[in-house]
């Protein structure tokens, strides 16, 4: 291995992608994979509304539109905004804090790969033709109830794909407590750090929950345990609120990150200091405790009791206050800066309102009352899409621009930019606004068709409508990358926004393969901005120039989740599945799967691997080239 | 973007106000339950708009008065860290905002929760209020009145004026039971019975011809937007004249030919196994695998959502998986329209009442 | 960092006196490894929650329940070997840090022994319910809870009792460097956390079902 990487060709190319254990590359791959879903998820998207676009359309049959709005919510949250936020993630936290990897280069693409077989695993159901068909919340009768084997390519997929998450949470946090540069205390942290520090000690302690309660449900259909066998003894609602007890950290996971990036577009094009950057810290972790106790306002109407609804309902309130602090303090980190309308700027301005509107529903919704009337209507369907569409798709998006340059080394087309953003935005308002009412008229969500006659039919094609602009909008967005990969305009400089603030924009775009040629030292929070300020040309160094010590790539992570993937399709026709196709082959497949994993693993363990150096002198050479060092 | 706001609050008015149809929609609240609900609605709304035009106001000034220009582009602002004055006041007013909301809130929720009043007593020893058993299946809806000794489908006889109590349970998946216009809905769970209360007030019984529009609202199944039912709203005379005449609801022989046809019919293909056609079905809920048919002749629709009328009887019985995708009565039959005729004709004959 | 040559031979005296956090990766991994048992310790709440609910829920009568099935003196020897093997685990990892290979490998392979024992009392302990009292993972919700919770306890002591004998196999003949030593120590604390959890298996499921 050399750090300076030769022409390699196609394959040569493909096969470092493959083996690569880079932050910055798995960055790409999550973007890649992430991408791929989101435009999936949005395609199955546009056909939901399709057929919705005016009553009693018979575009879809009923099945076929359960099963899209099950893959839609399913592909959405898990397999692609949960991958694109792993995307900036892995590309910036690293550099932010100063770091050359994260602290598990080898964790790091095990966790994609599992992410990567887990959702191929989920979408290969429509090839056979089961797909699953009982929502995403996949609640336990139901879901027990549905035909073939939709519901197990479901549990199977994201219990692979859920590893993976996992493994990334627990990467992320190691890494951002024992990988900080010298100086950079945790209260120097960039926002967006902090904002992945605490999303993932959320999937730590959300994705066991999720974790347990697909075992059960996969016992229960592949291997005749009663869990929510009723006549055995068994209890549906356990499957309930253990699926919310992940659930509702899970949005917090989605939205957390989202607003830690913009937290970073917004100083950046306000030159101005993130306003009350210790109460965003203390709002954060208020926000990621509270969401921990909130979960049962998703079940007001299952019969709790009382007093379970009232305690959820005013726990949910309290979560209002500090997301409000965070609305305020962008605001007035805008107030007296000097505002650039930028690409990315553009979709934090979006946001605000957006996400306010959706913030606001989310407090109505707490009102345990009145969410027996909202409760499973489109009014929740206009909700969460106003936080998850407003909120993280916005921030998705803003990132992709913002750290396009960082990520590719090239700048995506700035008036290809608005247009996503002016088709996608109104787009996004028309299609949801208007759902709101839809539910208070008494539109229940997950319904394939309504009929006409009963006030419904205008606001469902206002929303249609809107869908389109949405696709629009994001085929303009494909259209500008693949544009800008073919002819894009080089980045040269570390800051191509010119007014970059954290480490991040102190370093060559792309970066170097060990990203900083001497580890940093931090002198103040907005590290990268108090070096400009003080007219320093690059951060100062906290070490001497000396041999860099690097990860080497592996193939293996791709051999342990082919295994489980393998694993997957033998437990799906074990005998005693609950389709009743089983036979004793599936038996062989899941151990045949297992022994692939667990013998990589073994491998993996096995072997010394102590990685390699890059050499001092290697490191100079770089330098008098001019090219990839700091 | 600040006259796109104000249209939008101005466009939400409008909405509020207009449309809807007040049958089914939240926003024509018909009795006690749908109109704590519904202010709710309006209070919680206020407090949502005071929070969003604050955002709006200080989001506008900054838009119109820090943008960056030609004059000021090498400008850098003053790099403020903070204010605690003004963080204590945006988390102060929210929580005194939210508290406002909190106390109705509460209040409500043990309000709309108390059922205790559907085990009160008169001298006699009778219930006083109105108890019906809410029994959900793949995709139709049973009503058992157990003080009055009926089960009937689809349709749901209530009282106006007066609390009339649920106990909702479901035998195959879970559903929710919901009459958007009379108050929010009730999970109906396979696990164990919930219960709560609704109201039907009578004057906007009569506006909507004493009919509301109920629906399933967890999904269940491919045919779950379809899962639909009535409520028929009656003035408490009308109600019991219904129940003591559902009391002594008599098979009558069919009078004309083709009906007796149907009727042999109807025997012959054992929809009578699973079909009650008397409104005393003593049986245990599980093994009432059909909707009853008894009083079928005064249905307000055909499977729960189809006109009523019957060209549309015949359809479903000829093609029942069509209308409803993944029913449990069969997905097609074989027969002749003159059958079909005689088997709706026969239908039709069913009341307790004309 | 300089180089450090984590695979050399060390002695007692360039050997650090805690091995095990000598070395970033060190660290790294003991971090690691403490996020990772955090999240187990929801994992298994998760599963003691569900047990919870789903405790003595069974079809009819004629099934057993808590009372009727556990016997407690199987399930003390049961905690008596399993405590104890983690106090052999401490033994090893005290030799690690004083560098005596010997020491550590021997008293590892004490503990692999005691968990082994514990696995066959266990698995001795399913058998007697199953075939005595039909108890089983699909008998009842309750059957299918307590093999969930108990059972992925056992997995984890099966998979605990893989990790250190394949480090026991693997270093047996090269001996303590930097590179082993934190796998060593990871080893014991993930033993010392089976060890916790079944403590409160022990009172949770055992006791409480007694009463």
């Amino acid at each position: 291995m050399n750090a300076v990487t030769a022409k390699k060709g196609f394959w040569g190319t493909v096969w470092e992608y493959l083996t690569t254990t880079d932050h910055k590359k798995i960055a790409h791959l999550y973007f890649i994979g992430g991408g791929f879903f989101f435009v999936l998820g949005g395609i199955e998207a546009l056909l939901i509304r399709i057929q919705l676009m005016k009553a009693e359309n018979d575009f879809l049959a009923a099945q076929t539109f359960n099963e899209m709005f099950t893959m839609h919510g399913t592909t959405m949250i898990f397999l692609a905004a949960t991958p694109l936020l792993f995307a900036f993630m892995n590309a910036v936290v690293p550099l932010q804090i100063g770091a050359r990897d994260v602290a598990f280069p080898f964790l790091n693409a095990l966790g994609f790969w599992l992410f990567f077989f887990g959702g191929i695993f989920l979408n290969l159901s429509w090839f056979f033709g089961q797909v699953p068909d009982a929502g995403w919340t996949s609640y336990a009768s139901l879901s027990m109830d549905s035909s073939g084997h939709g519901i197990d390519f479901y549990l199977i997929g994201l219990q692979i794909a859920g590893f993976g998450t996992l493994m990334s949470g627990i990467n992320f946090i190691a890494t951002i407590v024992t990988m900080r540069a010298p100086g950079m205390s945790f209260m120097r942290m960039p926002m967006f750090t902090w904002t992945t520090f605490v999303a993932s000690g959320l999937i730590l302690f959300a994705f066991p929950p999720l974790t347990i309660s697909i075992f059960l449900l996969m016992f229960d259909r592949l291997f005749g345990s009663q869990f929510f066998n009723v006549s055995m003894g068994g209890n549906t609602i356990i499957w309930e609120h253990l699926f919310w007890i992940f659930g509702h950290p899970e949005v917090y996971i989605l939205i957390l990150p989202a607003f830690g990036l913009f937290s970073e577009i917004i100083p950046t094009f306000s030159r101005k200091r993130l306003f009350g950057y210790s109460s965003m810290v203390f709002a954060t972790f208020l926000i990621g405790f509270l969401g921990f106790m909130v979960w049962a306002h998703h079940m007001f109407t299952v019969g709790l009791g009382n007093v379970a609804n009232a305690l959820f309902a005013v726990a949910t309130m309290a979560i209002a206050v500090p997301t409000g602090i965070k609305i305020f303090n962008w605001l007035f980190t805008m107030w007296g800066g000097s505002l650039k309308i930028t690409v990315p700027m553009l979709y934090a301005l979006g946001f605000i309102p957006s996400f306010v509107i959706g913030g606001v529903t989310g407090i109505m919704q707490a009102v345990a009352p009145l969410d027996y009337q909202l409760h499973d209507t489109y009014f929740i369907v206009a909700h969460f899409h106003y936080t998850i569409v407003g909120g993280v798709v916005f921030a998705l998006l803003a990132a992709t621009h913002f750290y396009w340059p960082k990520m590719f080394g090239r700048m995506l087309n700035e008036r290809l930019g608005y247009w996503t953003f002016v088709f996608f935005f109104v787009g996004f308002h028309m299609t949801f606004f208007i759902q709101h009412f839809l539910g208070l008229w008494g539109m229940p969500r997950r319904v394939y068709t309504f009929l006409g006659g009963q006030g419904l039919d205008l606001g469902n094609f206002i929303s249609s409508l809107g869908a389109f602009f949405m696709a629009i909008g994001a085929v303009i967005l494909v259209v500008n990358i693949v544009l800008t990969t073919v002819k894009g305009k080089k980045v040269t400089v570390n800051d191509p926004w010119g007014d970059g603030r954290t480490m991040d924009w102190a370093i060559s775009s792309p970066p170097p393969v060990y990203n900083f040629k001497q580890i940093p030292l931090v002198r103040d929070y907005d590290a990268w901005w108090y070096e400009k300020m003080k007219g320093n040309k690059e951060l100062p160094p906290s070490e001497p120039l000396q041999d860099i010590h690097m990860p080497n790539g592996s193939i293996i992570p791709i051999f342990i989740s082919l295994g489980l993937f393998i694993a997957g399709f033998g437990a799906m026709y074990v005998p005693s599945n609950i389709v009743g196709d089983g036979s004793p082959w599936g038996v062989v497949v899941l151990v045949l799967g297992l022994a692939l994993m667990f013998g990589s693993m073994l491998v993996r363990s096995l072997r010394d691997d102590l990685g390699y150096y890059i050499r001092k002198e290697e490191l100079e050479d770089d330098v008098e080239r001019g090219g990839k060092a700091i | 973007m600040k006259k796109w706001q104000l249209s939008l609050v101005f466009l939400s008015s409008l909405l509020l106000a207009g449309c809807g149809e007040p049958y089914l929609s939240t926003l024509h609240p018909a009795g006690e339950v749908a109109e704590i609900q519904f202010n709710l609605l309006l209070l919680s709304t206020a407090i949502m708009v005071l929070v969003i035009s604050t955002v709006v106001i200080i989001y506008t000034i900054v838009l119109i008065r820090f943008r960056r220009n030609k004059e000021n582009e090498n400008e850098i602002p003053e790099q403020v860290e903070g204010s605690n004055k003004l963080e204590v006041v945006w988390t102060t007013i929210p929580i005194i905002l939210l508290t406002i909301l909190a106390i109705p809130t509460v209040i409500a929720t043990f309000y709309l929760g108390d059922t205790s009043g559907m085990h009160k007593v008169n001298a006699q020893g009778e219930r006083e209020a109105v108890v019906i058993n809410v029994r959900a299946h793949q995709y139709w809806w049973e009503f058992e009145y157990p003080d009055y000794g009926i089960v009937t489908s689809q349709d749901l006889v209530v009282p106006t004026d007066e609390r009339v109590y649920f106990n909702l349970l479901a035998s195959d998946v879970k559903h929710s039971f919901w009459v958007p216009a009379a108050g929010g809905k009730m999970d109906v769970n396979t696990d164990n019975e919930n219960t709560f209360f609704l109201v039907f007030d009578s004057e906007k019984a009569e506006e909507v011809g004493n009919i509301f529009y109920g629906k399933c609202a967890e999904l269940c199944g491919p045919s779950h937007a379809l899962m639909d039912f009535k409520v028929v709203a009656l003035p408490r005379d009308e109600f019991d004249a219904w129940v003591s005449a559902m009391q002594n609801y008599e098979e009558k022989e069919p009078e004309t030919d083709v009906a007796k046809y149907g009727k042999e019919l109807f025997e012959a293909n054992s929809c009578i196994a699973c079909h009650a056609i008397t409104p005393d079905d003593t049986r245990p809920y599980e093994a009432r695998l059909a909707p009853n048919l008894a009083d079928f002749g005064n249905r307000t629709t055909v499977a729960g959502f189809l006109e009523f009328n019957k060209e549309n009887i015949k359809k479903w019985i000829q093609n029942p998986g069509e209308f409803k995708p993944g029913n449990k009565m069969y997905d097609r039959a074989n027969f002749t329209d003159e059958e079909l005729d005689a088997l709706a004709e026969y239908l039709l004959t069913l009341k307790a009442q004309e | 960092m300089s180089h450090i040559d984590l695979t050399g031979k060390f002695t007692i005296h360039n050997w650090p006196e805690r091995p095990e956090i000598a070395t970033q990766e060190g660290r790294n991994k003991l971090v690691g490894l403490w996020l990772f048992l955090g999240g187990e310790t929801v994992l298994f709440a998760t599963l003691f929650a569900t047990y919870l609910a789903l405790k003595n829920r069974v079809p009819d009568s004629s099934h057993p329940l808590t009372q009727d099935l556990y016997s407690l003196p199987l399930v003390f020897v049961m905690t008596a070997v399993l405590l104890t093997s983690s106090l052999t685990s401490v033994y090893a990892i005290h030799h690690m840090r004083n560098f005596n290979f010997k020491g550590t490998q021997l008293w590892f392979a004490i503990t692999v022994l005691l968990g082994l024992t514990f696995l066959c009392l266990e698995i001795y302990e399913f058998y007697h319910y199953v075939t005595d009292y039909g108890h089983t993972f699909r008998s009842s919700a309750f059957g299918s809870a307590y093999y969930f919770l108990v059972g992925t306890h056992g997995a984890h002591v099966a998979f605990g009792l893989g990790w250190i004998t394949a480090l026991l196999i693997r270093n047996a003949k090269r001996g303590l460097n930097l590179y082993n030593a934190p796998k060593y120590y990871m080893a014991s604390l993930y033993w010392h956390f089976i060890d916790v959890v079944w403590v409160f298996i022990f009172s949770v499921v055992y006791l409480m079902g007694m009463v």
